[in-house]
């Protein structure tokens, strides 16, 4: 709080005006009219339109498509999440042994936050092409026939793969930061107490780290829900038989391509659920970190 | 280091080389395919070492581009996403950080509604609301334009924190001592708060630049006419026809061009880089 003030009334007006504008018109007035929507239906011509009260989310419980995609979205954020936060950790670990080649390796391994999701999707579609893909190449060796336009299992790995692979950076550079913000002097006297390399892991490493991983945990979990929607798109476009259709594309194909406003609009407003949770706990827990 | 373990500092180097190995290994794949000619991925396998065709390729991306693939010269595409870019970093830095000023340093009704507001707009993800989003964009008659591409982009909770952050930091004495010597609210603005926060606009400057030329979902949506399609997005549209002809090469060299820009944004100011992300995010 600043003591210190300026006493005009208009001027925070006008200055604020612009994000006001932008807020109101392309996210509080939509976000409304998602939430109005999830109560009405349409008839398939868009003449007739009738409030049907939460029908359209009784429905979507019901709704075996819906549930096959909270199980696929839960398998998906999962494995992205824990995927993306071990690999990352080892390297950061093995980058803070470093001294004079930690900044190389630091190059080396940031640049991939730069590449877009879809990019990153459509690089690692190249790569297990089923027809002239090294992957499933390499696979057929160990006796794995790959084709991912017709395997969901497959299809989903090539989706975990890809969304993974572009978040490692991320995760990576906020390990180093957390691990550079441990005191040497700590494990420095657990060593001359005998403590090897592992043993120091598990008792110092990991515990001064866990509030960095808590708040990894949560961006991750924010990502593998929702921005990675273009790694979908770019590559199996939910299939094949919706193995890979998480919640955010099902809004999107269920919307905009099926017309279904009504459940898609309810679909809106349980994602935005979803992500005001998300965003209180990680709010709660850096409001408790600022004071320690 | 605390001690000398040579095994596990040989353990070290070989995860971290097999890290940098494993990001770099599918961009190097797309570089290779660059550069062959279409024939060689008719059969076969991928090939792994470059071949002797990147400039026709590329070129051929640049001149003329894929109309029968429904995409236009790269140099368009490249275009439009750099505008797209630069507009929705410097929008989004100019209005958060005007907005942050007025949160700190007024007091007026309602000034914590006005920040609760902003505050939301974290929590509605354009995925999630995307429907209603589109039919406020064509009612308003911004499909198919640069102000629809971005404007609705623009709107940044995290960089108003970030500001906000800033100007709590800064000392009370300053502001005070600008009001003695006769400085209006403008004048301390510009003469005091921006020069003060010129790191914290540079970094999240690039992260913002990041984000915005990485957009997909919004440009694919608004765009049909061809000379407003970003790169990103336009991809999309080439590799789609792909899987019946195999056109790899051309596909995998828009997708090269797609990523130099932002990675030679990140390259080059690794510094700047590093800082804004750690502090935008906390």
């Amino acid at each position: 709080m600043k003591r210190a003030i300026f006493r005009n009334q208009l001027l925070p007006w006008l200055l604020l005006a612009p994000q006001l504008v932008i807020t109101f018109v392309f996210f509080l007035w939509p976000a409304a009219q998602a939430g109005w929507q999830s109560f009405l239906r349409e008839d398939a011509f868009g003449l007739k339109t009738t409030f049907v009260g939460i029908e359209n989310y009784a429905a979507l419980l019901k709704d075996r498509l819906y549930v096959d995609s909270i199980t696929v979205t839960l398998v998906f954020s999962v494995s992205v999440a824990v995927l993306a936060l071990s690999i990352s950790l080892v390297l950061a670990l093995a980058v803070d042994r470093m001294l004079s080649s930690a900044k190389v390796y630091t190059t080396l391994l940031v640049w991939p936050y730069a590449v877009a999701p879809a990019i990153a999707g459509l690089l690692w579609w190249f790569i297990f092409n089923p027809t002239i893909g090294l992957a499933p190449y390499a696979l057929e060796v160990l006796g794995i026939d790959w084709d991912h336009s017709l395997n969901g299992t497959q299809s989903m790995i090539l989706v975990i793969i890809a969304a993974t692979w572009k978040q490692i950076s991320y995760n990576f550079l906020f390990f180093v930061a957390g691990l550079q913000a441990i005191p040497a002097s700590m494990r420095e006297a657990a060593a001359i107490d005998g403590a090897g390399p592992v043993r120091r892991f598990w008792t110092i490493t990991l515990p001064l780290l866990a509030p960095t991983t808590f708040f990894l945990l949560v961006v991750n979990t924010v990502y593998a829900l929702f921005d990675t929607f273009p790694v979908i798109d770019a590559t199996t476009e939910g299939g094949p038989a919706q193995a890979t259709n998480i919640l955010v594309y099902k809004v999107y194909v269920d919307g905009f391509l099926g017309l279904n406003l009504g459940s898609s609009a309810a679909q809106s407003v349980i994602l935005m659920g979803v992500v005001i949770l998300l965003t209180v706990v990680q709010f709660r827990y850096i409001e408790r970190r600022v004071e320690y | 280091m605390i001690e000398r373990r040579p095994l596990l500092q040989a353990a070290a180097h070989l995860v971290l080389i097999a890290g940098v190995l494993t990001v770099a290994f599918p961009v190097w794949l797309a570089i290779v395919a660059s550069t062959h000619p279409q024939s060689a991925f008719e059969t076969g396998l991928i090939p792994f070492w470059p071949g002797n065709n990147a400039v026709e390729n590329y070129s051929a991306m640049f001149g003329e581009g894929f109309s029968n693939l429904g995409a236009p010269p790269l140099s368009g595409m490249l275009w439009n996403s750099l505008i797209m870019a630069m507009v929705i970093a410097c929008g989004k830095i100019a209005i958060s950080i005007t907005s942050a000023f007025a949160i700190v340093y007024f007091r007026f009704p309602f000034r914590m509604f006005a920040f609760w507001c902003i505050f939301i707009t974290l929590m509605l993800p354009v995925e999630v609301r995307i429907l209603p989003t589109f039919k406020v964009v064509a009612d308003l008659g911004m499909l198919n334009s640069y102000a629809g591409l971005t404007i609705p982009l623009i709107a940044s909770a995290t960089a108003t924190f970030l500001f906000r952050q800033v100007f709590l930091t800064i000392p009370d004495e300053l502001m005070e001592a600008a009001r003695i010597d006769g400085a209006g609210p403008l004048r301390f603005f510009w003469e005091i708060l921006i020069p003060l926060s010129r790191t914290n606009i540079a970094a999240l400057f690039v992260i913002l630049f990041i984000y915005g030329w990485n957009q997909y979902l919004w440009p694919l949506l608004i765009t049909t006419d061809e000379s407003y399609y970003t790169i990103v997005a336009g991809i999309k549209r080439m590799a789609q026809a792909v899987d019946s002809i195999p056109l790899w090469n051309y596909v995998m060299a828009a997708a090269v061009m797609a990523m130099v820009p932002p990675v030679l944004v990140v390259v080059l100011m690794q510094r700047v880089f590093v800082k804004g992300l750690i502090e935008t995010e906390k």
